[in-house]
């Protein structure tokens, strides 16, 4: 007898676990089953064998690029710190991860927290600082402990401290919390909030790695970015680059969300298509629904369609599908989703989190949202999605951070890709998917109506008419669109549209 | 200098490294606009947030534009100004800018000598898309005896932090709230009255838009005028003179001091007399305190407290009782001269004029709005009536020339009425940094060696760097002597005398850039550090003209002090011309 | 505690792991033993996680079962939360989506007793980067 614990669709294997190599494998709180997996190693190799410069040309060599969103060259980044010298300098590592829906940080610091440890005191030597700081939304709450009790024990083990592995090299780690502003995960921002001023970015040049916490050279890098660190170290630059696609090396993880069947988090090789991960990895569409759009990179991504499916995932392939990578979120859409109104829900979010310094972003945002607002109440017009167009390319162009220069992403994608329905709203008040519930009417199907009345009797601002066994009708005026005729008719004679 | 070469709309320079964009384009005469963006050249005070992004400029090789003000230039960079691209960008960042703000003009302070409203004529703004359904952010206005804060008009160029946060280390303002609701205000949203605000008006000084004015008096001065009942007396402050013209149009550094008294005697007023006077006053009194403390500190006397600070600004008086309580017994005692002119006008004047004091009303013109808090101070009221009744800013004075139909330019030089318009040019150069310790040594000088001097200019008390030191010998007795302008500056040297380590006899403090001709009352510098410095020289200039150049020669000085006061520090002049300063450091604890 | 000071002094704590969860468990062996993670990320937790870790110690101990149970991070499932990683002695892995306590004991029943296959357990889907 077999029973049945409930159906898990059979995936195949198209994640490669580097990132996630620990996590859910070993007891976060036990540094010895971190040391088991080899743990350590990597720092202890750096220390006791190379030298600085020969850690920065093997990360060199590994093809590494920053997961946080940018794609920087992470050996390159940390040659440039170690060649900024000043008497103290810093080692940060981003864990504000502020995309709705991601958490891919989260999970790697609460699965395996000594991996990110382990990679930010080898950046330290490889770069010269002594001090780490880890900058961490408050909200987090396992995470920190998790990370509380790792650095306890990396001290306790002498793997965080003074003269590690018997060498002249210290490094210790500090945690710093954010309050969770979006805007604080970009770096400057973040270096600003953690030293205690208001979280809000400046223009670089200088870049951290010139002038960063307290002024001096700092090297910003996203937790998974140092998850990877370790790995790498252990099993060779050679090995690493092996993986992925010529510009983009490695994996990347994706916190899987939207309309797909089995959300949440994969890793799989950079060159992986899209339709390897929704589909094979996902399980396919909810409810076996038709696929409309996915959105990568979080909010300020793009919104791809059927037609991007078979494009590999790498940095420079989203980008001009205009999309991007962001920091990993990937939410799937189905026929059910208005893209004017998936749009908008990214605009809200940019307009909360925009710090409000430059003008294109604080004020531009906030009058793409109303448009984009306007236009799914049946109030837009047609020269609206010129002036739509142009609000978000001026956006991009002249906003001073990441944020502003990214926000307008979901609306300039969505117009490529889905000028139709945008169309749809405009000109014929019409919302295809039926989700903007301004543009919907409900309908009296004559042919099926019996006239048995249930429906006026429901309806709570009196908006149905009609004799007892006759066709009813209702006043499209008075309708406020409830949905409680149809769910009462037993006739099937109403319907929205 | 490491230089760089590079092209800006097909010409070419060769710069410095490290220079902007904007500077490079501006020493090749292209004129690339900037909102947030404020540099007063020479005082080391720079505003470059790069928030506006109005000055965007397409650089080749670059994904997107890049803000001018900000952005340094790098070797082979090629820059195009003013593109379409660039031309549509600004203009529509403009019209963002301008659907988020109060289309008030009619009746904003500001109006004419607006930053945005020059922007929008020059971006030829007609119309602002959407402005129908747009949302603006709203704020509550706060008033305060000095200064209004009204943040609907706010544009978020934090030139109003960087003067309150660097330039004065007061930190009475940063930005609050994020996105769409951001605006620049005390912190917790306090009102300003309960921030550790100065009232020195820099903020107001720099803020381009009507965010940020003075409380209003002319309405108040005009029903003053108007009232029968009422003798209304006039004073006006040095700084003023070397500054009112530029509101008529003409060249900064032109002295208006007779167009100014014939200007105030057509409005009305019956007495027109000068802060100067009051100024020589303060010299007599400090001059003395100065002495006093000095010989008794060079007896040996312990209990004697050195250095002497100033104390005829009224922010800097703020700035001390606000962030140093402990050290408030060792600024001066002697009251700002706005304040010993009204106390002297409504005791000794009103009695020469058989007048009440209920029935004088004491107006003064001032380059300054810590004045107008200042003139409200409970110190300086007589059951509850004011020594000052209204202090209104040089600003405010022009408005109301303008609005009756007076034209400066036009008019015949007048004098002063006397007695209380008789003035020494040491009172006058107490309207720039420097001057107020300059009018204090040809005094003292004097006073202490009995040796008249025979030069009166002391060229190493004067200038613009932001803290100067200078010794000057008194007759075999060498004595130090510090300046600064700027409460940032003040600061650094109060830390010094906290830590015992001034070696300084006597320090001058004035709170505004320049001193008083830099003050937030006057016509707006629009950043330009060359008006400051051409008011100055004014200044000078009028001293040096001046037939009487010494308080202590003043004859109406010395008649006061005759027919009244006695002797400088008598018991009456404490009483009328002296204060004591408070403890205001609890008052930034909110509940 | 010893500070770590060289590479073979973490190859000797790597083989002290070992030893120590033999004596932790009071086992003899600990190689005897099943071997239960579960998935506790905060995702985890807010599934109900913490719930079934305490009814399958708690279980496992009064059914006379040898078992190691312990806490791991996020094993990527979110569509399945809670998830649980069973290893019978010499056996696979196999990685159960969904447990919630009722589910628990079935798995211990069927599955960890009777060693019943069960349908509907989360296949792995990745591969590992050991060897
Ligand atoms: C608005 C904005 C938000 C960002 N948020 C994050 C974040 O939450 N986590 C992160 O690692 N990087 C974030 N970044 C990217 C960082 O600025 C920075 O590039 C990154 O931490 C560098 O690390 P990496 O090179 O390892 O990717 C953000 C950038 C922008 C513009
Ligand atoms: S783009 Fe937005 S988030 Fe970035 S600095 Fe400008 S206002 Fe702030
Ligand atoms: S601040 Fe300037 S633009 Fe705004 S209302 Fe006043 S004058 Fe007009
Ligand atoms: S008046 Fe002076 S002290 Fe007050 S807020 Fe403005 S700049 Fe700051
Ligand atoms: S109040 Fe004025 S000076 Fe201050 S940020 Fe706003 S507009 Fe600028
Ligand atoms: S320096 Fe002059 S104008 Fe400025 S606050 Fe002081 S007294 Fe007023
Ligand atoms: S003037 Fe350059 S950004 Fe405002």
């Amino acid at each position: 007898m077999i029973t049945n614990l409930g159906g898990f669709k059979m995936s195949q294997h198209k994640q490669i676990r580097i990132a996630l190599n620990n996590c859910g494998v070993i007891d976060p709180e036990n540094i010895k089953e971190y040391i088991a997996r080899d743990g350590y190693v990597a720092l202890g190799k750096c220390l006791t064998e190379m030298k600085p410069q020969d850690v920065i040309n093997e990360i060199k060599e590994s093809g590494l690029r920053g997961r946080g969103g940018g794609g920087f060259p992470t050996g390159l980044k940390w040659e440039i710190a170690s060649k900024n010298h000043a008497d103290q300098k810093y080692v940060v590592c981003n864990a504000d991860e502020g995309d709705p829906g991601a958490f891919m940080d989260r999970s790697i610091l609460e699965g395996d927290p000594h991996a990110v440890l382990e990679a930010m005191a080898i950046c330290g030597y490889s770069m010269g600082a002594t001090k780490g700081l880890v900058y961490i939304r408050a909200e987090y709450p396992l995470a920190i402990k998790r990370l509380k009790v790792a650095i306890e024990q990396a001290r306790e083990y002498g793997l965080l401290g003074k003269k590690l592995f018997e060498t002249d090299f210290d490094f210790d780690i500090e945690l710093r919390y954010g309050a969770g502003a979006f805007v604080c995960g970009e770096e400057t921002s973040l270096i600003h909030s953690m030293e205690g001023l208001r979280g809000e970015p400046t223009i670089k040049p200088p870049y951290p790695a010139e002038k960063g916490y307290l002024g001096k050279p700092t090297n910003v890098n996203n937790v998974e970015t140092y998850a990877n660190i370790p790995i790498i170290l252990r099993k060779g630059a050679s090995w690493f680059n092996k993986i992925g696609t010529e510009k983009s090396k490695g994996t990347k993880v994706f916190a899987l969300a939207g309309k797909v069947k089995n959300v949440g988090l994969v890793e799989v090789p950079m060159g992986t298509t899209l339709r390897e991960v929704i589909y094979e990895i996902g399980g396919g569409i909810e409810n076996d629904k038709k696929f409309k759009a996915v959105q990568t990179g979080g909010p300020s991504g793009g919104c791809l369609t059927e037609k991007h499916l078979d494009t590999p995932i790498d940095f420079d392939n989203l980008l001009a599908a205009g999309s991007m990578m962001g920091s990993g979120g990937m939410i799937v859409m189905d026929e059910d989703n208005c893209m004017v109104s998936v749009a908008k829900f990214y605009l809200d979010f940019t307009v909360e989190e925009s710090c409000g310094k430059c003008s294109p972003c604080r004020i531009g945002n906030k009058r793409l949202y109303e448009l984009l607002d306007r236009i799914t109440q049946g109030k837009g017009e047609l020269s609206d999605l010129q002036r739509l167009r142009n609000m978000s390319l001026v956006i991009k162009d002249t906003s001073l951070c990441g944020l502003g220069q990214t926000s307008p992403n979901p609306v300039l994608s969505t117009l490529d890709n889905f000028y139709d329905e945008y169309l749809a709203h405009v000109t014929d008040k019409k919302c295809p998917s039926g989700e903007c519930k301004d543009l919907m009417t409900y309908f009296v199907i004559e042919e099926n109506c019996v006239g048995c009345t249930a429906c006026a009797r429901v309806c709570p601002v009196g908006a149905i008419t009609g004799e007892k066994k006759e066709v009813h009708y209702i006043n499209p005026e008075i309708c406020i669109k409830c949905g409680a005729c149809e769910e009462r008719c037993k006739f099937d004679a109403i319907i929205v549209k | 200098m490491n230089k760089v070469k590079l092209t800006i709309d097909d010409k070419q320079i060769e710069v410095e490294k490290g220079t902007t964009i904007y500077k490079a384009a501006k020493q090749l005469e292209i004129e690339i606009p900037v909102l947030c963006y404020m540099n007063l050249e020479g005082l080391n005070i720079e505003n470059k947030p790069g928030g506006c992004r109005i000055c965007v400029v397409e650089v080749e090789g670059r994904n997107n534009l890049a803000p001018s003000c900000s952005t340094e230039v790098w070797d082979g960079m090629v820059v195009h100004t003013h593109t379409m691209r660039v031309i549509n960008a600004r203009r529509t960042v403009m019209e963002f800018i301008l659907s988020d703000h109060p289309k008030d003009c009619l009746t904003c302070a500001k109006s004419g000598n607006c930053d945005l409203q020059n922007m929008a004529v020059k971006l030829g703004i007609r119309e602002i898309p959407g402005q129908e359904y747009a949302e603006m952010s709203k704020y509550k206005t706060d008033f305060s005896p000095s200064i209004i804060r009204e943040l609907d008009k706010c544009i978020m160029c934090r030139r109003c932090e960087m003067m309150c946060n660097d330039f004065q280390t007061v930190g009475a303002l940063s930005a609050f709230h994020r996105g769409f609701q951001a605006a620049v205000g005390p912190a917790f949203e306090m009102d300003i009255e309960d921030s550790p605000c100065t009232y020195c008006g820099q903020c107001v000084a720099v803020c381009p838009t009507g965010a940020l004015t003075e409380k209003d008096h002319t309405r108040d001065v005009i029903n003053a005028l108007s009232d029968p009942t009422k003798k209304v007396i006039v004073q006006t402050a040095p700084a003023v003179r070397a500054a009112l013209g530029e509101e008529f149009g003409m060249e900064p550094g032109t002295l208006v001091t007779g167009k100014m008294v014939s200007a105030l005697r057509r409005l009305g007023f019956d007495y027109v007399f000068d802060t100067d006077f009051a100024a020589d006053l303060t010299i007599m009194e400090e001059g003395t305190e100065l002495l006093d403390r000095l010989t008794k500190f060079l007896a040996g006397d312990k209990k004697v407290k050195l250095p002497i600070l100033t104390s005829c600004c009224p922010a800097w008086v703020s700035f001390f009782e606000h962030n140093f309580p402990e050290m408030k017994d060792i600024p001066s005692t002697a009251r700002s001269p706005q304040q010993m002119f009204g106390a002297i006008a409504k005791t000794y004047f009103a009695d020469k004029i058989s007048t009440k004091r209920e029935d004088l009303v004491v107006v003064s013109i001032m380059p300054c709005l810590a004045k107008k808090y200042e003139a409200q101070r409970d110190e300086f009221k007589v059951n509850g009536n004011p020594d000052v009744d209204f202090s209104i800013s040089t600003r405010e004075l022009a408005h109301l020339i303008k609005e009756a139909n007076l034209d400066l330019n036009k008019l015949p030089d007048e004098d002063f009425d006397k007695p209380l318009g008789e003035s020494s040019g040491a009172a006058v150069i107490f309207g720039t940094t420097g001057g107020v310790i300059e009018a204090a040594v040809r005094t003292a000088y004097e006073l202490h060696t009995g040796i008249k001097l025979d030069k009166l200019d002391f060229e190493q008390l004067r200038g613009f760097e932001a803290i100067r030191k200078a010794t000057v010998d008194f007759d075999g007795t060498p004595i130090n002597i510090g300046i600064a302008h700027g409460l940032g500056n003040a600061r650094k040297l109060l830390e010094e005398i906290k830590a015992g380590k001034s070696e300084f006899h006597a320090i001058e403090i004035m709170s505004c850039p320049g001193g008083c001709i830099g003050g937030g009352g006057q016509p707006t510098h629009h950043g330009d550090s060359s008006i400051l410095k051409a008011r100055a020289k004014a200044i000078y200039a009028e001293d040096a003209g001046k037939p009487i150049r010494k308080s202590h020669e003043n004859p109406y000085i010395i008649k006061l002090y005759e027919e009244f006061l006695g002797k400088p520090m008598s018991e009456k002049a404490h009483h009328l011309l002296h204060t004591c300063y408070f403890d205001k450091s609890r008052k930034i604890e909110i509940d | 505690m010893t500070k770590i000071k060289t590479l073979a002094d973490l190859e000797r704590i790597k083989n002290e792991l070992r030893s120590e969860l033999d004596l932790e468990s009071g086992l003899l062996n600990s190689e005897n033993a099943v071997k239960i993670k579960v998935g506790m990320g905060t995702s985890g937790i807010a599934s109900g996680a913490k719930d079934v870790m305490d009814f399958l110690i708690e279980a496992l101990e009064k059914r006379n079962i040898e078992a190691i149970v312990s806490q791991t991070g996020d094993m990527g499932y979110s569509y399945a939360e809670p998830t649980i990683e069973v290893q019978k002695p010499g056996k696979d892995p196999v990685v159960f989506g969904d447990v919630d306590i009722k589910k628990a004991d079935l798995i211990i029943e069927k599955y960890i007793k009777l060693g019943e296959e069960l349908q509907g357990v989360i296949p792995v889907n990745y591969q590992t980067i050991d060897n």
